[in-house]
């Protein structure tokens, strides 16, 4: 047992005890805390394996960026201190069962697999390597994906200022609207008085 | 148990997979649902490097993998969390059990 494997343990330990508490926690702000600890703990364990900017990108993007918004939007819809509802005990258990079976026979059928490595030699996953083939035309290079990541990214943008924008009605709809509610119920007063007011105005 | 290898990495994330889709099946809330669906995600990544450290050490793609799911659910939070907020104005509540006005 030396340093190395408690270090993956203790960064599993974080992961699995962090996603536990974040799945089952009542109280929502409490969830998305133990959610940025499982992602922190994720973070750790590319940079054990020596992929720093996997990490990197992974602390930037995920706890820096995602986890940030997900508080914002719970502080948005949420009054503070009230818990969540209970699940229901019946979903709840067949929920468990499932994902556990679901894990058991998962790792089951993992450990009776023999993987075989392809034995080349390694080459640095370093930033400088990484964008040469990211932005690389020939045969491995990824520049067709990374160019449709970014129009990918600019629709959501443009979608969620879309989705999320507060429409303000015009006060002069607001006047037009009214007299077809009125005139349900009284359609014959509220015509002169409208005449009246739209006179004056 | 002295050597970590590929295996710990791929029960790791299996693990957290499966907790992913438990937090799926049970939350009621739609925040909490893409928390569990970040989960899910990230143990997909958690895969992809694995297998791209000890499998294919001589390749990048693994990392390209990667890094692609992490922007792309960059992108999915972002939109979700746009929908959340203007289903959270039109109802005052982000329940999916109350939210059933389009329910036939």
């Amino acid at each position: 047992m030396n340093a190395s494997t408690i270090i993956f343990y203790l960064l599993a330990a974080s992961i699995i005890g962090g996603a536990l508490m974040a799945v089952t926690s009542l109280k929502i702000f409490r969830s998305a805390v133990f959610l940025l600890f499982s992602l922190v703990g994720i973070a750790g364990l590319y940079f054990y394996l020596d992929y720093e900017f996997i990490g990197a990108v992974q602390v930037i993007v995920y706890v820096g960026g995602i986890v940030v918004l997900i508080i914002f939007s719970i502080f948005l819809t949420h009054g503070s201190g009230e818990d969540m509802k209970r699940p229901h005990w019946i979903r709840a258990i067949f929920s468990a069962v499932a994902a556990a079976f679901g894990c058991i026979l998962t790792m089951f059928y993992i450990s009776q697999y023999t993987f075989t490595t392809s034995g080349k030699p390694a080459i640095e996953p370093n930033a400088g390597n990484i964008g040469a083939q990211m932005l690389s035309t020939t045969d491995h290079g990824y520049i067709l994906p990374f160019e449709v990541v970014s129009i990918l990214l600019l629709a959501a943008m443009i979608g969620c200022i879309v989705i999320a924008i507060k429409v303000k009605i015009p006060p002069h709809e607001i006047l037009a609207e009214k007299p077809e509610d009125d005139s349900v119920d009284e359609s014959k007063n509220s015509e002169p008085l409208l005449a009246n007011t739209q006179i004056e105005l | 148990m002295n050597n970590i290898g590929l295996f710990h990495f791929l029960f790791v994330s299996c693990a957290l997979f499966f907790i992913g889709v438990y937090g799926f099946l049970t939350r009621r809330n739609l925040i909490t649902m893409l928390m569990s669906v970040e989960l899910i995600l990230n143990s997909v990544n958690i895969n992809f490097v694995a297998f791209n450290k000890f499998l294919y050490a001589d390749k990048l793609d693994g990392l390209f993998f990667t890094i692609f799911i992490i922007t792309i659910a960059a992108a999915e939070a972002a939109v979700a969390i746009a929908i959340i907020i203007n289903l959270y104005r039109n109802h005052k509540t982000i329940d999916v059990e109350e939210t059933d006005v389009m329910k036939f």
